[in-house]
């Protein structure tokens, strides 16, 4: 009996076993009083809800939504308005961070200097703070839409939101899906074969979409911007981005940026220095030594902890709820929530959307780092 | 001089351009900035009719101070607070000074035993101190708290997470790396929304815990799990001879881990435990979207006051310059041991 006990491989065995019956035993206490707490409360269970009317409105959505809808359907309202506030967050946030890493960096002195305060001073404030400051004082501070701030007569800026013209194509719509397609086959072809040179990438794709679209032209391909004016207490037509989403953008943006931009001056900074010396006694110029030598070897460096950034980013953006720009946490986790009752299911289903995002983005990370490491060499 | 500034500002002309356009910017903003915050503020008075030179009104935060600091915490009983925390600076001193001794053990003190003791003292009911329940704590008091709670909680959390990630026993490491990743793949937000509306569903009748207390064990939660990826670093830089050595000897498995590897592991993470330190710092002020009153929950309640209406950007700088000097000397020091420690122990 003694033997057993001291036996590595019978004690690792107990241990599972008791680990695996203090889980099961929790959790059966726990769901018991869950049923419990529901049938005295009367709450019901079930993911039923998501079909009945949720009779509530919301500020703003990208897909048909009204009072008469379903749970179902502002669950999707929310999602979509998540996602719209992290893709446009990431798209800033990159830009800024990249500019502000290579600023840090720079050989003038003052403009590192500048780059460092902003870094070390946006980090150091929590991102709650900083949408408070943007959405409570800033944008608060905005004229009236009588009084808007306008850009040539056709971006306004007031406390009601920021007025965009929208482009609204009226015939000829084929063609420019026909010239996006083409150019995103063309982009995909040439940065499968380029070693990964997303700018030139880009321009192709742009310019291809544009050649199409311009040879459609003759053909009947026709588009007018419809322009915001002030009609009544407001400005009607356009895009307008309500200032929920332009304050929870700014904040995410200057926050999220500050971390970037520590990213790239890290993944700059891992380049060997012998890398630039002997490119440079190759005799290549300063610009192909950036763009052959330092970025594919930077970029190496700076891919994960800047999926990282975004991961965060997206998660952050769950900080509307405390502004009320109806993202998924405040439209369901929020409203649905306080109408139903229903918490469990719906606190269940908001964190599997997270955690679904960050296992969708951790999975394309372990794919890209594969890829990267497999090519191998320098 | 002059060679400094065009070796170092004016070296191409794009250079030049770019110093020209900076100092553009700091000239068109700081002067204001200057001007508004120190030259025309109004800091003497208790009311807003003493705001009158149109900078910053900061006898706003001079009249609200003591509730930005302890909440609605009765006035009689606030020295418990400060007794509290002047204890606690005065433990701090030692650790910053380079030839103090026992540093480890003040160190292991004041984080696993100091935050219990002083919640205990706020909180009353013992020594004859009247009790004051949680709902009066806020402010910065309640902010330190959370925060402090949230460190203390999540170390042995963490440390016990990693050992389980690392464990040979695949059941034990599945379970911790599901419980892990289920944190750390969620916002706080929804941890926080769970701890308040789903976790009294899952206790037995009758039974409450206090709001205060649901939040702080989402956050500990939430920061274990952090804490656990850092402590995981740790621990996979500790060389595996170590472990071999500490078995050759005859050592068991809690003995190798708490003798020989935990204490290389975690002075390796200092740092990054540092870093998780600054960032539930200032995820703690998620807690006002839960109705709790933390620092700037309080500070956001104090500008809705009809009375001091419209002074939300004194509000939310001073805030921000409070958040900042607990985060920015928090990342400093987190920094110069890094630099202290090392390069090559860096994981």
């Amino acid at each position: 009996m003694r033997q057993i006990w001291y036996d590595r491989r019978y004690r690792s065995v107990l241990w599972q076993v008791l680990a695996v019956a203090g889980v099961a035993l929790l959790s059966s206490f726990l769901l018991g009083n869950l049923f419990d707490n529901l049938a005295r409360r009367g709450i019901a269970s079930g993911f039923g809800f998501l079909d009945s009317t949720a009779g509530f409105g919301v500020t703003m959505s990208l897909i048909p939504y009204s009072e008469a809808s379903t749970y179902g359907r502002a669950f999707v309202v929310g999602l979509l308005n998540t996602l719209l506030v992290s893709v446009l967050g990431i798209i800033c946030a990159t830009v800024l961070g990249f500019a502000i890493g290579i600023g840090r960096l720079s050989r003038n002195w003052l403009i590192a200097r500048l780059a460092t305060i902003y870094i070390e001073t946006l980090r150091n404030i929590p991102l709650l703070l900083q949408i408070f400051f943007w959405y409570f004082a800033a944008l608060h501070a905005l004229p009236s839409p009588r009084n808007s701030h306008g850009f040539a007569d056709a971006i306004f800026l007031n406390v009601r939101g920021l007025y965009m013209p929208s482009p609204v194509i009226e015939s000829g719509l084929v063609w420019l899906v026909l010239g996006a397609l083409g150019g995103l086959a063309g982009a995909a072809l040439y940065l499968r074969y380029s070693n990964g040179r997303f700018v030139r990438a880009a321009a192709i794709f742009v310019g291809v979409t544009g050649l199409v679209a311009l040879a459609a032209l003759p053909g009947g391909f026709s588009l007018s911007w419809d322009v915001p004016a002030l009609r009544g207490f407001n400005y009607r037509g356009g895009w307008v981005l309500i200032p929920e989403l332009v304050a929870l953008l700014l904040a995410l943006t200057l926050y999220t940026a500050a971390f970037i931009a520590e990213v790239v001056r890290a993944g700059i900074e891992a380049v060997p220095r012998g890398q630039l010396e002997a490119a440079a006694s190759l005799g290549l110029s300063r610009r192909r030594i950036l763009i052959d030598i330092v970025i594919p070897q930077a970029m190496r460096v700076i891919i994960p902890p800047l999926t990282n950034q975004y991961l965060n980013l997206t998660k952050n953006s769950s900080l509307a709820a405390a502004i009320a720009y109806p993202d998924l946490i405040s439209v369901f986790a929020g409203t649905v929530l306080n109408q139903t009752g229903q918490a469990v299911e719906v606190i269940v289903i908001t964190m599997a959307v997270y955690l679904a995002i960050s296992l969708v983005i951790a999975m394309w990370m372990n794919f890209y780092n594969r890829r990267v490491t497999s090519r191998g060499g320098a | 001089m002059t060679g400094w500034v065009r070796a170092n500002l004016f070296s191409t002309p794009l250079n030049g351009a770019l110093t020209l356009a900076a100092l553009g910017l700091i000239y068109a903003a700081l002067p204001p900035l200057i001007d508004w915050a120190v030259i025309d503020a109004d800091w003497r008075g208790d009311t807003r009719s003493d705001c009158t030179s149109g900078g910053a009104c900061w006898v706003f935060i001079r009249a609200r101070f003591d509730q930005f600091i302890y909440g609605f915490y009765p006035g009689p009983e606030r020295w418990r607070v400060d007794v509290a925390f002047v204890v606690l600076i005065a433990a701090v001193i030692p650790l910053f000074l380079p030839k103090a001794r026992h540093k480890g053990w003040i160190g292991i003190g004041l984080v696993l035993l100091f935050p219990w003791v002083a919640v205990g003292f706020f909180l009353g009911g013992v020594f004859s101190l009247p009790e004051i329940e949680t709902e009066k704590w806020g402010g910065l008091m309640l902010t330190l708290i959370v925060a402090g709670v949230g460190i203390t909680a999540s170390l042995p959390v963490g440390i016990l997470l990693a050992l389980g990630r690392q464990s040979s026993m695949p059941v034990i490491r599945a379970l911790c790396v599901v419980f892990i990743e289920l944190w750390r793949g969620v916002p706080l937000i929804t941890v926080l929304f769970m701890a308040a509306v789903m976790l009294p569903l899952f206790l037995p009748d009758g039974v409450t815990l206090d709001k205060l207390l649901r939040a702080l064990i989402g956050v500990a939660l939430f920061a274990g799990a952090y804490m656990a990826e850092v402590v995981r670093g740790g621990l996979q830089a500790v060389p595996r001879g170590q472990i071999e050595a500490a078995e050759a000897l005859g050592l068991g498995y809690w003995r190798i881990m708490i003798a020989v590897v935990l204490p290389q592991a975690l002075r390796i993470v200092i740092p990054g435990i540092v870093n998780v330190f600054v960032a539930l710092f200032k995820d703690t002020t998620l807690v006002l979207i839960i109705g709790l009153f933390d620092f700037l929950g309080i500070i956001k309640a104090a500008l809705t006051d009809p009375e001091w209406l419209g002074y939300s950007v004194e509000g939310y700088v001073f805030a921000a310059l409070v958040f900042w000097v607990f985060c920015f000397s928090m990342s400093r020091y987190s920094a110069r041991l890094e630099r202290r420690l090392g390069g090559a122990r860096r994981v």
